[in-house]
């Protein structure tokens, strides 16, 4: 920077006279070159970011009908989703068994196959792109894909237990069993973006730790619980957390294979968020329910920000 | 000589490795493998017990019957539009405040990318109603400019392109600059250029992520002539009863393009989402 105002300035420039008000106004473009530089990007984000979640906070304390005008309630809509709408705990809870289940099982699939397509020398991508594959593919159609293929009479699940003489139950039809297929769909669905994080987590591990190891006779397993594990921790809790936060916003599936049944065993916290805005109109309710949503993420963010220490190992 | 006899038990136990990853990586297509199954069947063989994988006959005209079913054409143009064009928005803007973040000193900046950090947390569903309030108050309830703006000016692609450009030298500008470069042209002419990994890992997620979206078009739109693709298909299974073997040749031609460019540019994909450890969820 300073090299490059000396050499505008030195005395070979033959008009020294003008240079000076330039000067001035150089260093007013230099002060708002970086704002010009946001100005696009910040505009966009002012509107379409920034001004619907305050938006969206303000809405959280109005009745607001879409056609009829908004009513301001205070804490109402809060008070009324913890106390009064039993359909939002159990919708809550839905939501929470969802993440529970899903979230280690995701990375339990994905770990393993990262590990395993490590250990192998040739054509990993190629098995690496297999498993990767589902991600590419519409959750709406990954969703219908799953839904025929739970169908109770006529689906392959169904038809592959009928080979050994096991009636498979109504997957998506049984109270029981949804919200599990929900899971396991979600977990095909779902699981190659960690895969692909923990595979270049992997590869960033010395060798010469398993060298060390192995000349010490450690075993195998061994190795992957003191060596892989523990240096792999730091990216397995930036997955962790990402994992967790998607999961929370799970509805696609939800709206595509049950539309929330049976019985609301399948509703989702933003499931009830798009009902009670778009189908029930309860624009001011559903914005409540966001927070509520934001809320738990948050929270359960710091938890594990906070537990961290107990697990992750930092070099 | 001795070497090849020597590794024996080891080939065997390599073969039954590569065996089994194999069959995995067929049972893990296998939901794929149906769908492409059931879309060649003739439609009275769709519903057998027990399921088979093949018709008597390969029916390619499920393709034509399903692309004539719902206007798909539109839904395909459509989802090309909204999605080519949220790209280009999504990486000429945040490229422009990424520079401005990773290479410049202002007033506000720490703040400012703290803003954009912190929003990264709050989840899309937070913002779709009163969106939706907001497209309706403009008028723009079932347009493009509704399907586009909101993902067009990404906090997260600002921060992704931020860290790259943290990683590139700043020499060559520094040179640059020397001679007499703009600050536009600093950006225009060096850093961009030395950047296209990382546009392209931000391209093909925001690409992916719009074409695959279904929450926010499911609001927005109201009419044939503005849907994409992912309400298109699954517009399949409301209309008296699911047609599966239309809407499963429905899903195939949905997931052509996403193939596509994935495979054309898988290194960055996988180079993005290891960067960031995010992708597009």
């Amino acid at each position: 920077m300073a090299n490059y105002q000396t050499s505008t300035n030195s005395s070979i420039n033959p008009k020294p006279l003008i240079k000076k008000p330039d000067r001035k106004s150089k260093r007013i473009i230099e002060t708002i070159t970086p704002y010009l530089f946001l100005l696009p990007n910040i505009i966009g984000f002012l509107i379409f970011t920034a001004f619907p979640v305050l938006f969206s906070i303000i809405m959280s304390f109005f009745d607001w009908p879409m056609l009829d005008k908004p009513r301001f309630i205070g804490l109402e809509n809060y008070i009324h989703l913890f106390t009064k709408d039993e359909l939002f705990v159990k919708v809550l809870l839905n939501t929470v068994y969802y993440v529970v289940v899903l979230v280690p099982l995701n990375v339990i699939v994905s770990l393993g196959f990262a590990v395993w397509l490590n250990s192998i020398s040739r054509g990993s991508v190629v098995f690496r792109t297999m498993f990767f594959m589902p991600i590419l593919v519409p959750m709406v159609a990954s969703a219908l894909i799953w839904k025929w293929l739970y169908n109770p009479q006529y689906g392959l699940i169904n038809g592959f237990l009928g080979w050994f003489g096991i009636d498979g139950p109504n997957w998506l039809g049984d109270p029981k069993f949804a919200m599990l297929s929900i899971i396991i769909m979600s977990v095909w669905a779902g699981f190659g973006y960690n895969m692909v994080i923990f595979i270049a987590g992997l590869q960033g591990i010395p060798k010469t730790l398993y060298e060390a190891a192995s000349i010490d006779g450690a075993r195998k397993w061994t190795c992957f619980w003191k060596i892989t594990l523990p240096m792999l921790s730091p990216t397995m809790f930036f997955a962790v957390i990402m994992t967790i936060i998607s999961s929370f916003q799970v509805f696609d599936q939800a709206f595509i294979m049950t539309n929330g049944g049976p019985f609301n065993k399948t509703n989702t916290i933003v499931y009830y968020i798009y009902q009670n805005g778009f189908e029930f109109f309860k624009m001011g309710y559903a914005s409540a329910i966001a927070w509520v949503l934001f809320a738990a993420i948050f929270v359960v963010t710091l938890v594990q920000m906070k537990m961290q220490k107990k697990w992750v190992h930092y070099e | 000589m001795e070497l090849p006899r020597k590794n024996y038990p080891f080939s065997f136990k390599k073969t039954l490795n590569y065996t089994l990853l194999t069959a995995a990586g067929i049972l893990f297509i296998v939901p794929l493998l149906w769908m492409a199954a059931t879309s060649l069947k003739p439609s009275n063989e769709i519903f057998t017990m027990p399921p088979k994988w093949f018709g008597s006959h390969v029916e390619w005209t499920n393709y034509f019957k399903a692309w004539d079913y719902f206007p798909f054409l539109r839904f395909y143009i459509n989802t090309i539009i909204v999605s080519l064009s949220t790209v280009v928005l999504v990486l000429l803007t945040s490229s422009l405040a990424a520079y401005a973040f990773a290479r410049m000193r202002f007033k506000g900046r720490d703040m400012l990318f703290l803003l954009y950090l912190g929003t990264l947390m709050i989840p899309g569903q937070v913002t779709i109603v009163p969106l939706f309030i907001l497209m309706k108050y403009l008028g723009w309830v079932d347009t493009y400019q509704a399907l586009i703006l909101p993902g067009a000016f990404s906090a997260f692609g600002t921060f992704l392109l931020r860290q790259f450009f943290l990683t590139i030298p700043v020499e060559l500008e520094e040179a640059a600059r020397i001679d007499g470069c703009s600050r536009f042209g600093l950006y225009w002419r060096i850093l961009l250029p030395l950047s296209g990994p990382g546009l392209a890992a931000l391209g093909i997620f925001t690409f992916i992520g719009q074409w695959n979206n279904f929450l926010w078009p499911l609001i927005i739109t109201n009419t044939d002539s503005m849907k994409t693709l992912p309400l298109g298909i699954a517009m399949f299974q409301s209309q008296s009863g699911t047609q599966w073997h239309l809407m499963m040749a429905a899903s195939s031609i949905a997931i052509i393009p996403t193939l596509i460019v994935f495979i054309c540019a898988q290194k960055y994909f996988i180079k993005g989402i290891t960067m960031t450890g995010m992708g597009g969820r």
